[in-house]
This record gives structure tokens, C-alpha cells and sequence, in this order.
């Protein structure tokens, strides 16, 4: 095993996304998923991602991990860098290394995500033996240990349960468990609760909300739910057509949007402090991946759009304040200055 | 588990029931003369006659027929040909050669299977898929009584590759042509069925969480995918049996192998009725109980069923 | 989903029907099987277009005789010519074939239909039923069935062995029938159909029918290759086709005893066999791939 810390740059940022391009040639046509996506992570930091369905977060995650389906999808330009290494230039079996050891991730559905013949013991064992070359029955230990950690009643017990066996707030724990087996420093988590009841919800990202102090990972948060990135992010990025057209603190962005699509999401919820509640339709539909929209790809749906908003050229990354940037042409008309 | 297998028996016994009464209507319902359905177009003395109406229960109303004929069955007794040699006896002689073949052909056909099935799906649309996809079709569409006697041409005569038939006491060798020709019959949609079920699991998003473990692709698919998408293929074998039974019959009469289906075959063109209907009904218990066990071997590799 | 929605090209919606149309017209296998079809069934109508010699004059001194201007594929061992004979092969295998299909398409569609349609008790017994007719491998019910209804010597075992095939090869076809059905049951439209008021009648007709008829066809279209298969396999038993019937699962049986002698006699009809069931299995596949492009 080749040993992965080599290169890496202690005072480059956890994670820095650049520039990242994905495209899914299909038959019918290339779906262009992301477009020059680009933010950055810290330890101990969370960061959520943000935007309509299929806007491209769930690519953006893959392509970090490493683990898009390819073919179709192919990353076509830009950087991942970990402590300043770029990922994509890594041979695969490097790569493989960075996954689950540094950042690990954890699915939307977590039945699905688990694999059905074989036990919740087994997939975690997995990691130590693999990874860590521990025995069979050490691995055991370990994995029972984690399941205890994330408040598994008896999971000395349960470990040689198949996943359709838990409950799906039980299941998500497992993923949890499998994600933070290796210590990562990133935890990407995919809409970690969508599919789960609204009080379970709230005791999975509490849950993970402490792991992350506890062990002062970077979580990479996607998701719909407004009233969740409230709470737990720092800072938000959203993502429209696969492009990040607004970053900033949480609370500026609840206070003053900066990009009209941000201010679309913002006014599609009744009340900020309503939880569970996904983003409300904006007018329009989202644009169809294999056509987007020259120029600012918002205009056929946005309000303050005008003529130069139509234009080839796209809005560039206009900087706001020290972490604030939005691409859109009137910023200034947006936030009301 | 227990309840599926509790269900899974229940079936069975339908099944066994439902099976035999239509083999045994096929051949004795609404028959003017049921005697001369089973003896054919050959002229009968009467005291043949009188010991077919004996053995058969002739004299009996259909269902006390059935009844005997059924008992029979459970306790060993297939009854008599008319070469006046037990059922039982003709079986016992001839499924060791039989069994031996047909474990051949099946193990060759889930090796070949499987391995060109995975690698078809892992490179799905490559020059190596669609050369499969052509081969399976031209292999799907050459019935037995075609691939038999050309294979024996081609490989054992022309050729020279393999020994031309087989007799009783044929070696591994001997049979593998033969065992060949009869994988042919069932490989074709064993292959196909793998390359489907393998690439609908690799889309599958336990297959993504895998990948992002970091395991390497070999233990991805080989650990992962493949469990989960040998579950259909397990099934298909079982169903397969029958396409090898119904092969069999030809192969071994081109081969010359004296196995069960080399007796069938006497048997259909010496107008053997009580032989025929002897052997058909054991290999339909034979069919029935092999597809119990792969449903209870299906209940064993996905955990779903097993706690269902 | 509806991540495949995305990528679909908006525009003129051309109908389920329509785009499979489409996607054959492209499919070079489609046209392979296609030409091969209409040359078998030509050839199964009228075999005098192929050949000008008797498939039933046969000199014995003409025995094994290799290959001569008329009869290309030379002499079977009792001197007939074996291109004649195999032409006029392909007549019983299509009927049989055809009309095998037929009364197994006719049973399976009641069986398929009254199954899905109606559900409950009905679906169970007939399931069950069906799951009975599995446990019988087909060629064996076959032997014995043909067997019996071949018993009269002077038949030539045409309306026995498609009978038999008939009453027999039903049940895949039922079940891919019944599902298709419980899937349209459940779909959108049929349920909007069925608020309006549509009866049962128009229902199974007008919605339901239409669109499992596509999967039917398929796996009718591939049972007529497996039925002409086994009609040969039947025949070279010795329990299909007799007398003086002319089908090449007879004279593959009766090839096989001179194989060293002369091969002839053996392959053509072997290869017309194979060619006429794969033309019938590549079509099946064709017009699937058509219909249901994401199998591919
Ligand atoms: N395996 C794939 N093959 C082809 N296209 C894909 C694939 N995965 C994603 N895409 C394309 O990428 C687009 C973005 O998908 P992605 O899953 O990232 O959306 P998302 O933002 O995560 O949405 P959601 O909130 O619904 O999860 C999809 O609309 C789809 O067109
Ligand atoms: S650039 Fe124009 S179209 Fe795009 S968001 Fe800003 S105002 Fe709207
Ligand atoms: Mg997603």
C-alpha cells in the first residue's frame, strides 16, 4: 500500500473543488450535469450544497469520490484537491486509497445503498479488512464498536442482521457507521435524511451533527431542506445547472440573497423556521441539461433578467464580501443596494 | 424461512399431484382403447391384453387409475415394459451415465455462463458483448436435433477431436462432446440472463456505496455484484433441467449412450406405452424435486426470503 | 427517473408504437429476419417456385449419389433428392409451427387475460394451474400426448404434433400476458378510464389489450421458432410427422444413421431448420429490443 499522506499539504484547504466539469454522453445527446462547479471545505466545517433536483449535486459528490458511473459520465475539466493534491490526476488505485480513509459518503437511501445479501456486520468488516488488514474476528470488534457508537440498541446482536432487517432511521445509522469506520477528515452526505420520517430526521442530523465535532471532519451537506441547512451549516453553496451561482455564510444568505434564483428559493418556503420542507417549484422548469440556456443559464426563469442576460457570455463570480460571491449580472438591483 | 419453505412445499405437492394426473389423463382419459394407445400399432395377444388391464387397472373408474398409478409411483413402482422388464430396474441401470452427463453439461454450461455473461455486462456494448450477443442468438436457434448429429460430424467424424459415441461405462472424456452439445441447449439463455442481471446490479446503488469503501473493482464485482446476481441465474438452472431431459433423449440416442433418455427413445420407437409412461413420470418427479431444491438453495443466497 | 426524463428530446411525440417502428427500421437484424421469413414462407407455399424435382421420386440406384446439376445437394440414401426434399420441408414445419402458436397464443391470451384482469380467486387457481403445466417439461408432455393422438397409423401426425404443441407451450405466454395486464391495469390512464365510467369490456379492449399486445407478440414470435424446433425434435423421435410426410426433423433422423457414409443429407436440412428458427427468434428479439430499448 502506498502511503497516501505523501504530497498532501497541510495548510491547503481540506477540500477545493475547481473548476469542476462532468458531462453523461448518452444516446440521446451529452448531458452537461456540471459546469465549472467550484468551493471550498474546511475541517470542522460544514458546508451545504443546495439547489433543485437535478441540478447536479449528486454528480458533483460522485465525481469528488471518485465514483461516478463511467461510462456515461466523464469528468471533463477542473480540480479535486485534497490538502492540494488533485484527485483526478491520481491513478485509480491510488484514488481508491483516499476513499473512505479521507472522505467518505453516505447515501440518500440507505436500503438501497446497503448491499441486501450480505450482513450489516460483514459490509463493515469489510473496511478493517481491506483497508486495515485485521482479521476477520477483529474486524468483527471493531464493527460492533461503531454500531454502539452510533446508538445501535445491541449491536452485538444486530451486527449479523441483514439490512432489510432495521428500520430505516437504523439503516441510515449503519451507513453513518460505514462512512466514519476509517476516520475520513470529509464526509460527503447525500440528502442523509430525505427518506426518512420528520422525527427520525432530526435525531440522524443531530447525530451526525455531533460526530462531526466530536471529530472535527469537513461535512459536505446536500440537500433540499431549507430548514435543515439552517441549523447545521456554516456556509451554503447553491447550485443551479450545475454551476454554483451563489456562496455565502448561512445567515447572509437567509438575510440578503444575493443571486435571484437564491431569493426564488428563499421566497418559495412560507417560513425559514419551517422545517422539513423541501424547495417550493420556481416558476419555469429547470433546463434541460443536454440545452442550457446561453449566458446566465437562470434567464428563461428569472425576474431581473434583461438583454445582456441573454448573452453568450455568462455572468462572471462577482465578489461580494470576504466569503460572498454570486453570479449574476444585478447584484446590486438583488440586494436592494 | 420456515413459512417459505412450509409454502414452498405445499406447491410442491400441488404440483406433484397437478403433474402426474395431466401425464396420466394425456394418456389414458377419453381413450376409446386405452390398450392399444399403449402398446401402439402392433397387434396384441389377448392375454397381453388382459395383464395391461390388470396392471393399469383398466377395469377401474379413471380416478381409482390414477390412484394406483400414483401410489406406484411413491412406493418405487413404475411398472412393466413390454419387453416385461421392471421400470425400476431399466432406471436404476441406466441414470448413472445419464446423471454423470448431465452434471457435465450443466457445469459446463453455468462456467461458460456466467464468465462470458459478467465480462459481456461489465463491457456492455464492446466487441466482446455484441460477438456474444450474435453467438447466443445463432446457439439459441439450433434446436438439439441440429447441434447432436452435426457436432458428432463435425467434431467426432471429420474432425477427430472427440471419440464418435459413448457407450455405458463412457469415460469424463467420452462424454464430454456429448455433454457439450446438451450445455449448448441451456447456455445461450443462462448467459444472457447473467449479463442482464449482472448489469442491473452494477447500476444498483449498493454497487456506488461499495466503490466508496474504497474496495478495488475486482472485490466490487466479485464480492458485491456477483452474489446478488447469481440469485436468477440459480433459478434458471433448476428450470433448465427440463431442456436437458428433453435434450438428453437425442443426445444419447446420437451418441449411443444407453442412459434414461437412450431408453425413452427405444421406448417411443418400439411403441413401449407402459415404458414411456413409466420413465416420463420420473423424470417429472425428478424435474419437481430439483426445482425444490433450487427454490430452497434460492431461499439460502438472498437473505430477503430467508426472513421473509 | 426522472433523471432519465431530463434527456429525453422534447418535441413531436411519437407514440410507443411509432418510435419502435423507428428503432426497427434501423435494426439490421430486423431485416435479416424479415427477408429470411418471407423466403421460408414462400418456400412453405409454393416449393415448385424453388425447385422443379419431385422431393418423393426416389431411384434407389441413385443412393448417397453426390451433387448433379438438378439436385444440388445430391442423394439421400433412398435416392430422393435432398434440395427438393428439404424445400418441401419447410411446408409442415410453418404450419405447424403456425398453427401451434396460434392455439397456444389463443389459450394463453384467455388464460393471461382473465388472470390479470380479474385477480383474486381466479388469478390464484389459474396461476396455480399454470405452475402445474411447469412442472411438466414440455417435450415430455409432448411424447406422451402426441403419442396418444397420433395412435390412428394411416394420420400423418400434422394435426397430432400441432395440437399437442398447442395444448402444451401455452403457459409462457400466459404469464407474460398476465403481467402485462396487471402492469396497464395500473396505470394511470386505465384507472382515469375506469373513473369515467369505461365498463370492463372497453377497458380490457380499448386500454388494456392494446398495450400488452406488444409483449405478446414477441413471445409468440419466439414460441413459433421453439414450436418448429420442436416439431423436428418430435419428428426425429418419431412421434411427429410420419407417413409420408416430408419434414426435415425426419430426414435429420434418418440421416444420422449414414453420416460417415454421406453428410449431405444431414446438414441441409439441419440448416434450413436452424436458419428458419433463428430467423424467428431474431425477429422476437428485434421487435423486443424495439419496444423496451433500455434491455439493451
Ligand atoms: N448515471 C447517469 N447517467 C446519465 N445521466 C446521469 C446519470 N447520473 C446523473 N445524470 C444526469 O445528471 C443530472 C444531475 O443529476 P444529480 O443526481 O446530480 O441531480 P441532483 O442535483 O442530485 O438531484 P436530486 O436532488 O434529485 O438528487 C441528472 O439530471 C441527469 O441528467
Ligand atoms: S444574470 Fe440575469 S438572468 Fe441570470 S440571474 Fe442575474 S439577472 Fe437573472
Ligand atoms: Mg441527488
Amino acid at each position: 500500500m502506498t502511503d497516501i499522506s505523501v504530497g498532501l499539504d497541510p495548510r491547503a484547504p481540506l477540500l477545493h473543488v475547481d473548476d469542476l466539469h462532468v458531462e453523461f454522453r448518452t444516446r440521446d445527446g451529452v448531458a452537461k450535469a456540471v459546469n465549472g462547479a467550484s468551493f471550498y471545505l474546511q475541517p470542522g466545517e460544514t458546508l451545504a450544497i443546495l439547489g433543485e433536483s437535478g441540478c447536479g449535486k449528486s454528480v458533483t459528490a460522485q465525481a469528488v469520490m471518485g465514483i461516478l458511473d463511467s461510462p456515461p459520465g466523464h469528468v471533463t475539466g477542473g480540480q479535486v484537491l485534497y490538502r492540494g493534491v488533485d484527485l483526478l490526476k491520481l491513478a485509480e488505485k491510488d484514488r481508491r486509497q483516499f476513499r473512505a480513509n479521507r472522505i467518505a459518503m453516505i447515501f440518500q437511501d440507505a436500503l438501497s445503498a446497503l448491499n441486501p445479501v450480505y450482513t450489516v456486520g460483514f459490509q463493515l468488516a469489510e473496511l478493517f479488512r481491506k483497508h486495515r488488514g485485521m482479521s476477520r474476528s477483529a474486524a468483527k470488534l471493531k464493527a460492533i464498536e461503531l454500531l454502539d457508537q452510533v446508538r445501535i440498541p445491541a449491536a452485538k446482536d444486530r451486527i449479523n442482521d441483514y439490512p432489510h432487517q432495521f428500520s430505516g432511521g437504523m439503516r441510515q445509522r449503519v451507513m453513518i457507521a460505514m462512512a466514519l469506520a476509517l476516520d475520513p477528515e470529509v464526509l460527503i452526505a447525500d440528502e442523509p435524511t430525505t427518506a426518512l420520517d420528520v422525527t427520525v430526521q432530526a435525531q440522524i442530523m443531530g447525530l451526525l451533527a455531533e460526530l462531526q465535532r466530536q471529530r472535527n471532519m469537513g461535512l459536505l451537506l446536500i440537500t433540499h431542506d431549507m430548514g435543515v441547512v439552517a441549523d447545521v451549516a456554516d456556509r451554503i453553496s447553491v447550485m443551479y445547472a450545475g454551476k454554483i451561482v451563489e456562496e455565502a455564510p448561512v445567515h447572509d444568505i437567509y438575510a440578503r440573497p444575493a443571486h435571484p434564483y437564491t431569493k426564488a428559493l428563499l421566497e418559495s418556503i412560507p417560513r425559514l423556521d419551517h422545517k422539513g420542507r423541501e424547495l417550493n417549484v420556481i416558476r419555469g422548469l429547470p433546463p434541460s441539461l443536454t440545452d442550457i440556456p446561453k449566458g446566465c443559464a437562470f434567464h428563461p426563469r428569472c425576474g431581473y433578467a434583461r438583454e445582456i442576460c441573454r448573452m453568450d457570455q455568462e455572468p462572471p463570480a462577482y465578489q461580494i464580501a470576504a466569503h460572498r460571491i454570486a453570479r449574476c449580472h444585478f447584484i446590486r438591483e438583488v440586494l436592494g443596494v | 424461512m420456515f413459512r417459505y419453505i412450509v409454502r414452498r412445499l405445499l406447491q410442491m405437492v400441488l404440483t406433484f399431484f397437478g403433474a402426474t394426473f395431466i401425464v396420466y389423463a394425456l394418456m389414458f382419459a377419453v381413450q376409446d382403447d386405452p390398450i392399444q394407445a399403449l402398446v401402439g400399432e402392433k397387434p396384441i395377444t389377448d392375454s397381453q391384453r388382459a395383464a395391461l388391464t390388470e396392471r393399469y387397472h383398466l377395469g377401474d373408474n379413471f380416478f381409482a387409475q390414477y390412484w394406483y398409478y400414483i401410489k406406484g409411483l411413491l412406493t418405487g413402482d413404475f411398472g412393466t415394459s413390454m419387453t416385461n422388464r421392471k421400470v425400476a430396474d431399466m432406471l436404476a441401470d441406466a441414470w448413472p451415465v445419464t446423471l454423470r452427463l448431465s452434471v457435465m453439461a450443466i457445469v459446463i454450461a453455468a462456467t461458460i455462463a456466467i464468465l462470458a455473461g459478467v465480462v459481456s455486462a461489465i463491457r456492455r456494448g464492446s466487441i466482446f458483448d455484441n460477438a456474444t450477443l450474435v453467438v447466443t442468438l445463432i446457439v439459441l436457434a439450433m434446436p438439439i436435433v441440429v447441434i447432436a448429429p452435426i457436432a458428432q460430424l463435425v467434431f467426432g467424424i471429420k474432425l477427430g477431436w472427440f471419440p464418435v459415441t459413448a457407450g455405458r461405462d463412457a469415460s469424463l472424456w467420452q462424454l464430454l462432446l456429448p455433454a457439450a452439445v446438451l450445455a449448448s441447449l441451456v447456455v445461450a439463455t443462462e448467459l444472457r440472463v447473467t449479463r442482464a442481471s449482472v448489469a442491473e446490479n452494477l447500476r444498483a446503488d449498493y454497487v456506488r456505496t461499495a466503490r466508496a469503501k474504497g474496495l478495488t473493482g475486482a472485490r466490487v464485482i466479485g464480492v458485491h455484484v456477483l452474489r446478488n446476481s447469481l440469485i436468477p441465474v440459480i433459478t434458471l438452472i433448476g428450470v433448465d433441467l427440463g431442456a436437458l431431459m428433453s435434450g438428453a433423449i437425442v443426445t444419447e440416442k446420437v451418441f449411443n449412450i444407453p442412459g434414461v433418455g437412450f431408453n425413452l427413445f427405444r421406448g417411443i420407437r418400439t411403441e413401449d406405452g407402459p415404458l414411456v409412461v413409466g420413465f416420463v413420470s420420473v423424470l417429472v418427479i425428478v424435474f419437481l424435486v430439483v426445482n425444490l431444491i433450487v427454490d430452497l438453495l434460492y431461499a439460502a443466497l438472498d437473505p430477503r426470503i430467508r426472513y421473509e | 427517473m426522472s433523471e432519465t426524463a431530463l434527456l429525453e428530446s422534447p418535441g413531436k411525440p411519437r407514440g410507443l408504437a411509432g418510435d419502435a417502428w423507428h428503432d426497427l427500421r434501423r435494426s439490421k437484424i430486423f431485416w435479416l429476419a424479415a427477408v429470411l421469413i418471407v423466403v421460408i414462407l414462400l418456400m412453405a407455399a409454393w416449393p415448385s417456385l424453388f425447385t422443379s424435382a419431385d422431393p418423393r421420386d426416389c431411384v434407389l440406384s441413385r443412393q448417397h449419389d453426390g451433387p448433379t446439376g438438378g439436385a444440388i445437394f445430391g442423394y439421400d440414401f433412398q435416392g430422393c433428392d435432398v434440395y427438393a426434399k428439404t424445400v418441401y420441408g419447410a411446408r409442415y414445419s410453418i404450419i405447424v409451427g403456425v398453427f401451434a402458436t396460434l392455439i397456444a397464443g389463443v389459450i394463453g391470451l384467455a388464460f393471461g387475460l382473465a388472470a390479470g384482469f380479474f385477480g383474486g380467486w381466479l388469478d390464484a387457481v389459474l396461476s396455480r394451474f399454470i405452475d402445474v403445466m411447469l412442472g411438466i417439461p414440455l417435450l415430455l408432455g409432448a411424447i406422451v400426448l402426441a403419442k396418444r393422438l397420433s395412435a390412428d397409423p394411416a394420420s400423418n401426425g400434422v394435426f397430432a404434433v400441432t395440437v399437442t404443441l398447442g395444448l402444451l407451450g401455452w403457459t409462457t405466454a400466459a404469464r407474460v400476458m398476465r403481467s402485462s395486464v396487471i402492469a396497464a391495469k395500473n396505470q394511470d390512464y386505465v384507472a382515469a378510464a375506469r373513473m369515467l365510467g369505461a365498463g370492463n369490456g372497453r377497458l380490457l379492449f380499448r386500454h388494456i389489450l392494446p398495450n400488452s399486445l406488444a409483449s405478446y407478440i414477441v413471445v409468440l414470435t419466439i414460441l413459433l421458432g421453439i414450436n418448429i424446433a420442436s416439431e423436428a425434435t418430435l419428428s426425429f423421435l418419431g412421434i411427429g410427422l410420419k407417413g409420408d410426410a416430408i419434414s426435415w426433423g425426419i430426414a435429420i433422423s434418418e440421416a444420422t444413421g449414414y453420416i460417415r457414409v454421406a453428410a449431405g443429407p444431414l446438414i441441409w436440412p439441419s440448416v434450413f431448420l436452424a436458419v428458419t428458427v433463428l430467423a424467428f427468434i431474431m425477429l422476437g428479439d428485434a421487435v423486443r429490443d424495439a419496444f423496451d430499448p433500455k434491455l439493451r
